[in-house]
């Protein structure tokens, strides 16, 4: 008996092995895959880490001579570790000594662990609350937006492509259980055209904690009073109804299977497999196509606070897409440890300037360049020890 | 029956125990170290509890017992309860068990009383190869395969006739309760057959044969005198499978639905306790999050040490018996 017990242990080991291995592959072929573009000449050169440009601020407090070498770690967020991993290939193409290693572990780890100090920075779909920033270790922390994500409802109607429209009031009601057939009058009053069949509408949420169910439920929250007060936004909420599949290619291949059944997952992956997705009425009453000029229109739109820590679901602007949201880096406004702040800094500005190039190639909607410029200036403003990362400021 | 001769040891064996007993230094310092290890993994799975307890404090202070009998999941709102997980861990498992049992024994009476010599070792290793598909080949199959077919087929020829009874009512999305003790079923397969072989072919061959020679047929042998034999080894296999099933997480995961919900309907969602974990642990985005899903981790682990420790001396018990009747 102990003998065969111990076997299964050894098949048990062998099969975890084997699937850490397939993951592992998974995760290096979708990083090391992506497209072949090139960084954008025409962002500002500032402090940049090149240093054959002897004239910048950054090479004043630096020797030419000296190859700047430092590993650097990061954690957060899952949701932009496509575009994190691609930014830190390029960026050690260009500053061979500079090692970054972004783990994506979830925004609440990443939180905890910038909090904690035991990363150099962190990543976060969702913003440090102030009790969050209190715990940071008593520090002034910078959330600076580092790229676009975006939620679209998917749906299995057999017949109906993309295009379905849906406004707030009906998107309420189906996720309260209210409407639970497609042709019901509500949704076919906004969609004359469509042969809307007699079918139920199964609800598919995401079941894992994620930013997606973030930016969803902010947005049910921004639209319905009643949303927020009986169920509220968060990574996970308690649904009225639905059932809950697992990551965005489980709603999506829950959504494929299910014809009448209605989803909700990333822009991105709705667009590299082309499911067929919903217009959703904004602010302004305009039916909206996601994309990215949609996305990155919301956040051009919105009114952005000093601090970055700002909402654009529901965002004003006529060809806002209502349900987006930035993702954010977050770094110590003051970095006792001038050489990592200064790298760090320069990696923000080469991330909100190059950096963005590479958004649409890997399906995130790039900044707009209003923002750019406030986050420039924040950028500027990191110190070290009270001094300035980047004397003089910009030129 | 047969006589055991005691008082004769073989000069060699006397010889080992020997070398083994007093030995010289390095045999001493040999017997420290292992204990040494031995007694490490008692030191780990220790901390495990306390670093799982540690961890679980607040949400133990906050909730009390309320933690185990409250229905509600919310963390936007910050209040949980592990009911309903505990309800749909114990439901999946006991699908599970009450499909698998039946198989996996017939499988393993199958190969040790009925199967030809040389189709014995193939297909042993067949149903061991079984044990090492990783549970997310399971998941995705349970998910493009299994959940199709309960939406489809099973799910609406049952409920055509038995749809008045709650457990078969309700909407039939494909995933659900069902489908998650579907896959568990097929998972522990192997591991009960696996144990319950081993354990029936221990039975002495004399007493096999005593009963053939008094004129039963296979089936008589079989089941008047082998399994009554092993019985308890059997119960100790079923537990191992059931110690699998409730800790089963990434298959249950992709194909349970994942509400935390007390459900009358095996076609409903539902959820367990390590699905949750898996789901909620990366984003759990405050302490007290954290800390409650800690505790669904400890309610998980005490559970599952229960059920192994119930399992284990239902073994021994069964061992002790063999040797038992082996030296009447």
């Amino acid at each position: 008996m102990p003998v065969l017990v111990t076997r299964f242990r050894q098949l048990r080991l062998a099969r975890m092995c084997a699937v850490v291995t397939v993951v592992t592959a998974l995760l290096l072929t979708s990083c090391g895959g992506s497209g072949p573009s090139s960084p954008n000449p025409s962002t500002p050169p500032l402090p940049t880490a090149t240093s054959s440009q002897g004239a910048t601020p950054a090479a004043s407090t630096m020797p030419v001579t000296t190859t700047r070498s430092l590993n650097l770690t990061a954690a957060g967020a899952t949701f932009p570790f496509v575009l994190y991993s691609k930014w830190v290939s390029e960026y050690n193409k260009l500053n061979p000594g500079i090692k970054i290693s972004y783990n994506s572990i979830g925004s609440g780890g990443g939180k905890q662990q910038f909090s904690a100090q035991t990363v150099d920075f962190g990543a976060s779909d969702s913003v440090m609350t102030d009790e969050e920033l209190a715990g940071a270790k008593g520090r002034a922390v910078l959330q600076l937006p580092a790229t676009l994500g975006a939620v679209v409802l998917t749906y299995h109607l057999p017949g109906i492509g993309k295009g379905l429209r849906l406004d707030p009031q009906t998107i309420t009601d189906i996720v309260f259980g209210r409407v639970t057939k497609w042709n019901d009058p509500k949704i076919k009053a906004l969609n004359p055209d469509l042969n809307l069949p007699n079918l139920d509408i199964a609800f598919v949420y995401r079941s894992d904690g994620s930013g997606t169910n973030n930016i969803f439920t902010d947005y049910l929250s921004a639209i319905s009073a009643e949303w927020k007060g009986k169920v509220g936004a968060g990574t996970s909420v308690k649904w009225p109804v639905g059932i809950g599949a697992k990551g965005n290619e489980g709603v999506a291949g829950q959504v494929k299977q299910l014809p009448g059944s209605l989803g909700y997952v990333e822009l991105a992956y709705a667009v590299q497999n082309k499911l067929g997705y919903a217009f959703i009425k904004n602010k302004a009453g305009n039916y909206i196509e996601p994309s990215f000029d949609s996305v990155s229109e919301a956040a051009a739109g919105a009114v952005i606070p000093d601090d970055f820590r700002a909402k654009i679901v529901d965002a004003a602007g006529s060809g806002s897409y209502p349900i987006s949201s930035f993702t954010w880096l977050l770094v110590y406004k003051d970095n006792p440890n001038s050489a990592r702040a200064q790298e760090i800094a320069r990696f923000l500005w080469w991330g909100v300037h190059q950096g963005q190039a590479f958004c649409k190639d890997l399906y995130y909607a790039p900044l707009p360049t209003s923002l750019v410029q406030n986050e420039e200036q924040a950028i500027l403003a990191l110190t070290s020890s009270g001094q300035p990362l980047f004397q003089g400021g910009r030129q | 029956m047969r006589l055991t001769a005691p008082e004769t040891e073989p000069a060699s064996t006397r010889a080992r125990r020997h070398s083994l007993g007093r030995g010289n230094i390095t045999d001493q310092a040999f017997k420290g170290l292992t204990l040494l290890v031995a007694l490490s993994v008692l030191a780990l799975a220790g901390l495990l509890v306390f670093e799982l307890t540690k961890g679980s404090m607040l949400s133990i202070r906050t909730f009390g017992f309320g933690f185990l009998s409250s229905q509600h999941w919310d963390p936007v709102h910050q209040e949980f309860g592990v009911l309903p997980l505990v309800f749909g861990t114990l439901v999946t498992s006991l699908i599970a068990v009450i499909l698998a049992v039946p198989i996996s024994i017939g499988i393993a009476i199958f190969l040790t009383e009925v199967c030809p010599l040389p189709l014995r070792r193939p297909i042993s290793f067949l149903v061991d190869l079984l044990a090492a598909i990783p549970s997310i080949v399971y998941g995705l199959w349970g998910l493009v395969v299994l959940v199709p077919w309960i939406r489809v087929t099973m799910g609406p020829s049952v409920q055509k006739p038995l749809g008045w009874f709650p457990l078969f009512g309700g909407p039939i999305y494909g995933i659900g309760v069902l489908a998650a003790g579907l896959i568990l079923a097929i998972m522990i397969v192997p591991i009960i057959s696996a144990v319950s072989r081993e354990v029936i072919s221990s039975v002495p061959q004399a007493q096999k044969e005593g009963m053939l020679a008094l004129g039963a047929t296979r089936w008589e042998t079989v089941w008047k005198v082998v399994l009554p034999f092993v019985r308890t080894g059997l119960v100790g296999a079923v537990i191992l499978g059931l110690g699998r099933a409730l800790g089963e997480t990434m298959a249950v995961t992709m194909v349970i639905g994942n509400r935390h919900e007390i459900v009358a309907s095996l076609f409903s969602p539902s959820a367990t306790m390590a699905s949750t974990i898996a789901n909620e642990f990366t984003e759990a985005t405050y302490k007290l999050y954290i800390s409650s899903l800690i505790e669904v981790a400890l309610v998980l682990m005490i559970l599952t040490l229960m059920v192994n420790i119930l399992a284990r001396t239902l073994v021994w018990r069964f061992t002790a018996k063999v040797k038992g009747e082996r030296t009447l």
